[in-house]
């Protein structure tokens, strides 16, 4: 079973519907034994990072992400469900994160205008399970004012260029975590939706 | 390096596609669910549906709309039209819109704006900004940096005056918590000889979210004009789509060919 994580935050109904558009079954939760008990989880997310985290710990969701995290079963963050791996997010005051992955989430620190709203492309840096079938160059669409900076470069799986070079998706084992949204990236957003569900036995 | 959005607009009344791809091959051209699938195979980057449905109790079938597209088209999409307060927009996001585009109540009552933007966050509220000149040439719309123009807001589709000068409303709306503009020349819509590119670029320049250019696209020219001259980082367009007097392909290949990024 894969389990999407609702924690009151985001719009899940668009994963939802793209996972279901793609013969993916899931299910919904907001339980910590049912997310235990899941072969795979995604975590989605829009809103502030401060408010996402007090969430997380109001539902109690905490401990079973990072565990579960932990046990290397496929892990799917979306957008905020990025950065929320970090060590901690500098939106609206610092706040902690779930620290799974060493690093900061920071505001983009050019002139460019912000939030970054719309297509950009991925060039990546490892060969992840992930993005089979989806070529360097791909287009993503992206919605963001905050991006992730890792301690240690080895975790990052594309980068994408926005007045800078920043790190669009991170990759550890199983865990794989995207900046942009793939459930709103038309065919190649799909595939990586695909790619996941076939990390899955039985999905 | 992020790409230039290139946005199809469909016209909804009652459920229906009142304007929008006029193709022999559809099943059912009024299907909003549809024409979206096709402008998706298409490379359109974004949709609009704005909602013309007159009466107040058909709210419930764009709804529905919204719905229906959500579950089958996977690009971002936007709802303009008749969204009035804060529980419109809720339930036009929660029925799976991407994004709402607000004219009217936000011009009488801005708190909506910000009251929006903090309930659901400020990348899901665009503010639709319908300006008219009224100092200025009105028949030349091109570059004129020197010219004294001025334009004021209108409502209701753009039908209603109001003294609100345009350029101080797109600054007011984003200091309020707009996430984008949607920046329409009454002057321009419907005579498909160009955007109003002054009119974009006095709010390009001063605005610090993404500008979309609305009104009067005829050209593959007049999209490059908007966003070279105009600096918009989005243009939205109706007719010349829908009756496939150019594909969003041939324009992004043009466009790409000028030096415009685009999603290909």
């Amino acid at each position: 079973m894969i389990a999407l994580i609702d924690y009151g935050m985001g719009n899940l109904g668009s994963v939802s519907n793209a996972l279901r558009f793609i013969g993916c079954e899931h299910e919904i939760t907001s339980d910590g034994a049912t997310l235990d008990a899941a072969d795979a989880a995604i975590l989605p997310g829009v809103g502030a990072f401060g408010d996402c985290m007090e969430n997380l710990r109001e539902y109690g969701l905490v401990d079973p992400i990072c565990e579960f995290i932990a046990s290397d079963r496929p892990f799917l963050g979306i957008c905020l469900g990025l950065q929320l791996l970090f060590t901690e997010g500098e939106e609206m005051g610092v706040h902690k994160g779930l620290g799974v992955i060493p690093g900061r989430v920071i505001r983009f620190t050019h002139d460019l205008k912000i939030p970054q709203i719309g297509w950009n492309q991925i060039e990546k840096r490892q060969d992840c399970p992930q993005l089979e079938g989806v070529p360097d160059g791909s287009w993503f669409y992206f919605v963001h004012s905050y991006h992730v900076v890792p301690e240690d470069e080895s975790v990052v799986a594309t980068v994408t260029d926005y007045g800078y070079e920043f790190c669009s998706a991170i990759r550890r084992g199983n865990l794989f975590a995207t900046q942009f949204h793939p459930e709103k990236s038309s065919d190649c957003g799909l595939q990586v939706l695909r790619n996941f569900m076939g990390m899955v036995d039985g999905a | 390096m992020l790409a230039k959005r290139i946005i199809p607009c469909l016209d909804v009344k009652d459920g229906r596609v009142v304007k929008g791809v006029n193709y022999v091959n559809f099943r059912d051209a009024g299907d909003p669910v549809e024409q979206a699938a096709w402008y998706n195979e298409q490379g359109a980057d974004e949709l609009t549906f704005l909602d013309i449905t007159a009466s107040l109790e058909h709210r419930d079938t764009v709804l529905d709309i919204v719905r229906r597209t959500a579950e089958q088209v996977f690009i971002p999409f936007t709802v303009g039209g008749g969204i009035r307060t804060i529980e419109d927009i809720r339930d036009t996001l929660k029925a799976g819109a991407d994004k709402v585009s607000i004219m009217t109540a936000a011009v009488r009552n801005p708190e909506i704006i910000t009251e929006g933007a903090e309930r659901f966050g400020s990348q899901c509220i665009v503010v639709a900004i319908d300006a008219k000149r009224v100092v200025g040439d009105e028949t030349n719309l091109g570059p004129a940096p020197d010219e004294k123009i001025e334009w004021r807001v209108h409502t209701h589709g753009g039908t209603e005056p109001t003294e609100v000068d345009a350029l101080e409303y797109a600054a007011r709306a984003e200091e309020l918590g707009a996430g984008e503009l949607l920046v329409t020349s009454i002057d321009a819509d419907g005579t498909k000889e160009g955007y109003d590119v002054e009119l974009l670029r006095r709010i390009s320049e001063n605005a610090g979210i993404p500008v979309i250019a609305s009104g009067g696209a005829g050209t593959v020219d007049h999209l490059y004009q908007a966003i070279d001259y105009g600096k918009a980082d989005a243009v939205l367009a109706a007719s010349i789509f829908h009756f496939r007097e150019l594909t969003i392909e041939h324009c992004k290949r043009e466009l790409a060919e000028r030096g415009v990024t685009v999603r290909l």
